[in-house]
């Protein structure tokens, strides 16, 4: 489908490699923490896209599949000493067989309806989590202190570890991301967004397939999770499985531009600096500031750029052809 | 030496509600055939398509293809046997270009975009289209959307093809391209069920000719039997009509 000109190949390496020599340069760890959720969110972003974006399901319960990783991984290490990074993969498995279980009977739920009922059960698994004891309920749950390491998932003196480490999982779900668009899996997608009838007549098992794009999702949005709580070090259910959150990822990827592989990515490298550094430089002042510059910025991209600003880079990447 | 049933309708029944949209239909096909069916508005001719294609689940009764029994198999699963059809409203998809949406439907057959892609370019080439390959879903005139709308069903390889209204709107020419196309699917070995208004390509194309009305079929013959039928020419056809045609 997409094949890549010798300019566009420069360019992304290019771009890559600035961004692996960046914390070496800017040392401030302020500016290297939020390039850290710049990734993550555009991890997220990347995840909600395969089901949102490109198989038309918008979901607003990412924050559950999120926060399921953080708990997974962060249960096995507490209660029973399991490495994190056996926990990120378990808690990805346990996150797409909730996708599954839950996805399952929403199957013939399209646009609004499927949007309420993914708004329903992010809900519903907060809720849970907040009275769950064994997971520690609302007081949620403290990482123990180990030895630093890259086996133990554990950085105290710098955070440019946990830097590399998250951009290597944002190329990951790219990777996954450009795969499944240039697949038949990607135009099995695409049709179902446009409408379950015209997927169906052509042969498309939509249950299936619907199936497959939330439980990758849900599995990509679990690592983040999975790297989130080993990078904070204490999660509870207020702070991973907030419906705040799972707005922000939508807005992210619709700004950015839903459907395109880098539009999500462009759409955090945008909204996270642009709130992160207002509410540092403004939101101490506590007249709400801050918020007012960042709404003003997503009304501005959603009129001038509906279809996302990814629209933008695209024309300039078509000129690096 | 007779030829193999492609599509047998048994004692189909479909209710909504209070209305029979099919009451105990029974019809079948040959393979290599042209049938048209044809009827005044609300005589349960789409709902017909979407029993045999698995879109509706059939109260009673059952269709068998080739044999084998396909009442309420999931349409995705009745396309992958072998029926592919059209709608009544196009359904065409908007955002992909003209060979992504023809090679869409080749994917059944290949798991590859490669190999699918050239399949769709051979389709494209033989449904008229090619030109416009690269255009979007969107872009193209009604005619043309209904020529990719065959494309796409074309594209999933077939052994019978139903067609619903794909020359309704269309001009004097357009209709003599689209007539001339069904008569080079047919020459592929494909067989085709059109459901059709259109009385002069009907006449033209038809090897046979069933006529519903009010949900039952009331008559079913050549198209010469059918159009000198007293029952016939009052529920549809119209008397000036027919003279004409005679």
């Amino acid at each position: 489908m997409r094949n890549f000109t010798i300019r566009q190949i420069i360019a992304g390496v290019a771009i890559l490699l600035l961004l692996i020599v960046f914390p070496l340069v800017v040392s401030q760890s302020f500016n290297v923490h939020v390039m850290i959720l710049v990734f993550m969110f555009g991890m997220l972003g990347v995840a909600w896209n395969i089901m949102g974006g490109y198989a038309g399901m918008f979901s607003f319960g990412q924050a559950a599949f999120f926060g399921i990783g953080a708990y997974t991984s962060s249960y096995l290490l507490i209660a029973y000493g399991i490495n994190p990074w056996i926990g990120l993969v378990a808690g990805g498995c346990a996150a797409a067989v909730v996708a599954a279980v839950i996805g399952y009977p929403c199957s013939n739920l399209r646009g609004h309806y499927f949007a309420i009922a993914s708004i329903a059960f992010a809900e519903i698994v907060r809720i849970v989590f907040n009275n769950w004891q064994m997971v520690g309920a609302a007081e949620g749950l403290s990482l123990p202190m180990q030895n630093e390491s890259f086996a133990n998932f554990l950085f105290n003196s710098s955070k440019l570890p946990y830097y590399y480490i998250m951009l290597a999982f944002l190329l990951v779900s790219l990777a996954v991301s450009y795969f499944i668009a240039t697949s038949k899996m990607g135009y099995y997608f695409r049709a179902i967004r446009e409408s379950h009838k015209i997927a169906e007549v052509m042969g498309v098992n939509v249950v299936l397939y619907r199936l497959m794009a939330i439980m990758i999702s849900a599995f990509l949005s679990a690592m983040a999770g999975t790297f989130y709580a080993q990078y904070i070090l204490y999660i509870d259910p207020g702070s991973v499985m907030l419906l705040a959150t799972s707005v922000q990822i939508v807005l992210i990827s619709m700004l950015g531009g839903a459907g395109s592989i880098m539009g999500p990515v462009i759409g955090a490298a945008i909204l996270i600096p642009a709130s992160e550094y207002t509410r540092v430089a403004l939101g101490y002042k506590g007249t709400g500031m801050d918020m007012l510059i960042y709404g003003l910025l997503i009304t501005l991209i959603s009129m001038y750029y509906p279809e996302g600003v990814w629209k933008l880079f695209s024309r300039l990447g078509r000129k690096l052809k | 030496m007779n030829k193999a049933i492609c599509l047998k309708v048994a004692g189909l029944s479909k209710r909504f509600g209070g209305l029979a949209a099919n009451n105990d239909i029974h019809f079948f096909v040959e393979e290599g055939e042209i049938v048209s069916v044809i009827g005044p508005n609300g005589a349960g001719k789409s709902t017909l398509f979407n029993c045999v294609t698995g879109f509706y689940k059939p109260d009673s009764g059952n269709v068998f293809f080739f044999g084998k029994d396909i009442t309420r198999m999931r349409p995705d699963k009745v396309c992958n046997l072998g029926i592919a059809r059209t709608f009544q409203i196009v359904e065409v998809i908007s955002d992909m270009t003209v060979l992504e949406n023809v090679t869409t439907g080749a994917l059944l057959r290949y798991s590859r975009i490669k190999p699918a892609m050239e399949k769709a370019g051979e389709i494209l080439t033989f449904t008229g289209l090619y030109e416009k390959r690269d255009f979007l879903g969107t872009e193209l005139t009604i005619a043309d959307k209904k020529r990719l709308e065959v494309s796409m069903a074309l594209a999933t390889q077939p052994r019978l093809l139903m067609l619903d209204e794909s020359m309704a709107g269309l001009n004097k020419v357009e209709l003599r391209e689209i007539i001339e196309l069904f008569r080079k699917i047919r020459n592929q070995g494909i067989t085709l069920i059109i459901v059709e208004h259109v009385m002069e390509a009907v006449m033209q194309i038809s090897d046979r000719v069933v006529v519903l009305n009010s949900g039952k079929k009331i008559m079913e013959g050549t198209p010469k039997e059918v159009c000198s039928d007293r029952e016939v020419i009052q529920a549809y056809l119209g008397e000036k009509y027919c003279a004409i045609l005679k």
